[in-house]
C-alpha cells in the first residue's frame, strides 16, 4: 500500500507499537480490522469502518488512530479491494 | 490533531513506548482513557503530580509526562498526603494495583479515606498480584486459582468501594476497563472532585491469573467484564420491581456510589487552622 492510500484509512496502527493482542478486531463492531500474518492489526475493510473510535480508545498499547469522520463532500476511504492489494 | 496524538503528546518519551505490559494488558487502556481526561479538563501538566506505588500498574508514571513520584510498594498514598499538603494547588493522581492499595498500603487508604484529602487514587483491580509472579491478593475472587492458591483461594475477597465508603471517602465509582468512555468520565469527574477520590477499575491480568482460571485470552477476559458489569441505575431499577433481586456471583456494580461535596476538604481545614493560629499569636 502507497503511502497516499495509508492516509486515506480512516484507522490508522502505529505497527511498531502493537503487540497484537487481538483486542481491537474483537471489539470492533463492523470487523473492520483484522490481524495480519505477522500478528500485527491491520485495517482490511477500510469501507465498514463507521469512524466510532472504540478501538482507539480500546488499544492498550496507544498504536491506533481514528481519524475524525468525513464530511459527506470527502471522499472517505479506499475501496477494500485496493487495501487487499496492499496487504499482499 | 486527532485523539490519539493527544494521548501520544501526554507520553514522557517515544523511546519508552512500547510499554513493559503484557500484550492485552489492561493498563495501557486505562492510562490511556486518564491521559484523555487530563487532556478534557485542560489542567496544565506541571499542575499534576502522578504518583504510584510499586507493580505493575506502579509503570504507569514512568511513561507520563506529568511531575511524576514512583514510591515504595503501598505508600504512594503515604507520599502523596506529604506532596499535597506541602503543595495545596497541585493536582495529585495516584494509581494504584489492588495488594498495593489493599495490602500492602490497606492502612494508608482507610486512613486517607477518613481524612478527605484532595486525592484521586485510581485503583486498578485485577484480582492478583501480577508482577511478583501471581501470588493471591484481598481480592482474589473465593476459589479462583493463584501461584499461592494452587488449590483456589480460600480467602474471602475485599470489596474495595464497600471499604472506602465504609471509610467515609467522598467520591466512589467503579467501572471496568471494557467500558473506556465511562471510565474516561469518571476518572475527570473524580479528578475535579474536590475531596478524596477512589475510582475502582476492574480490570484483568492474563498472563498470572487469568491462564490459570480458564480463560484463553485477554479478549475471553474483558468479554467477561462487558457481561458482568451491572450498572446501579439498573439495579436500582430491577431491585425497585423486585425486592428479592440479587446479583448473580461474579457480578459487581458500576457506576459513581458516593458523590458528597459537603465534606470539608483536609488542607483546606489544616490552612484555616493555620491560618487562625497565627492569628491568636
Amino acid at each position: 500500500m502507497t503511502s497516499q492510500q495509508v492516509k486515506k484509512l480512516p484507522v490508522r496502527v502505529y505497527e511498531e507499537w502493537c503487540k497484537g493482542c487481538n483486542i481491537c478486531v474483537a471489539f470492533c463492531p463492523t470487523q473492520t480490522l483484522e490481524l495480519s500474518s505477522h500478528g500485527k492489526a491491520i485495517v482490511a475493510h477500510p469501507d465498514k469502518c463507521t469512524y466510532c473510535g472504540l478501538c482507539e480508545r480500546l488499544c492498550p498499547d496507544l498504536a491506533i488512530t481514528v481519524r475524525p469522520r468525513p464530511t459527506k463532500n470527502e471522499a472517505s476511504t479506499v475501496d477494500s479491494k485496493e487495501a487487499d492489494d496492499g496487504k499482499k | 490533531m486527532s485523539d490519539q496524538a493527544v494521548t501520544v503528546s501526554y507520553l514522557r518519551s517515544k523511546k519508552k513506548y512500547p510499554s513493559v505490559w503484557c500484550p492485552g494488558c489492561s493498563l495501557g487502556t486505562i492510562m490511556g482513557a486518564l491521559l484523555r481526561a487530563v487532556d478534557k479538563l485542560e489542567i496544565p501538566r506541571d499542575d499534576i503530580v502522578f504518583a504510584s506505588g510499586i507493580g505493575c500498574t506502579g509503570r504507569m508514571p514512568v511513561y507520563t509526562d506529568f511531575n511524576t513520584f514512583h514510591g515504595t510498594h503501598g505508600r504512594a498514598l503515604a507520599f502523596a498526603t506529604g506532596i499535597k499538603m506541602a503543595k495545596p494547588r497541585l493536582k495529585v493522581i495516584l494509581a494504584m494495583g489492588d495488594g498495593d492499595s489493599t495490602a500492602i498500603g490497606g492502612n494508608h487508604f482507610i486512613h486517607t479515606c477518613r481524612r478527605n484529602l484532595d486525592l484521586t487514587a485510581i485503583v486498578v483491580n485485577n484480582n492478583i498480584y501480577g508482577m511478583t509472579g501471581g501470588q493471591f491478593s484481598p481480592t482474589t475472587p473465593l476459589n479462583h486459582f493463584a501461584s499461592t492458591a494452587p488449590h483456589g483461594s480460600i480467602d474471602p475477597p475485599f470489596d474495595i468501594c464497600n471499604l472506602a465508603q465504609g471509610t467515609e471517602a467522598t467520591y466512589v465509582a467503579r467501572t471496568t476497563s471494557y467500558h473506556v468512555r465511562p471510565m474516561q468520565k469518571i476518572i475527570a469527574d473524580a479528578i475535579a472532585h474536590k475531596g478524596f477520590s477512589v475510582v475502582e477499575i476492574m480490570s484483568h491480568c492474563y498472563t498470572t491469573y487469568g491462564r490459570r482460571n480458564g480463560f484463553k485470552d485477554p479478549v475471553e477476559m474483558m468479554k467477561q467484564e462487558k457481561e458482568n458489569a451491572v450498572t446501579l441505575k439498573s439495579y436500582e431499577k430491577k431491585k425497585a420491581e423486585d425486592a428479592s433481586y440479587e446479583l448473580e456471583p461474579g457480578q459487581f456494580l458500576t457506576g459513581v456510589f458516593v458523590n458528597d461535596k459537603n465534606r470539608p476538604e483536609y488542607s483546606r481545614v489544616y490552612a484555616d487552622l493555620s491560618a487562625r493560629l497565627r492569628e491568636e499569636q
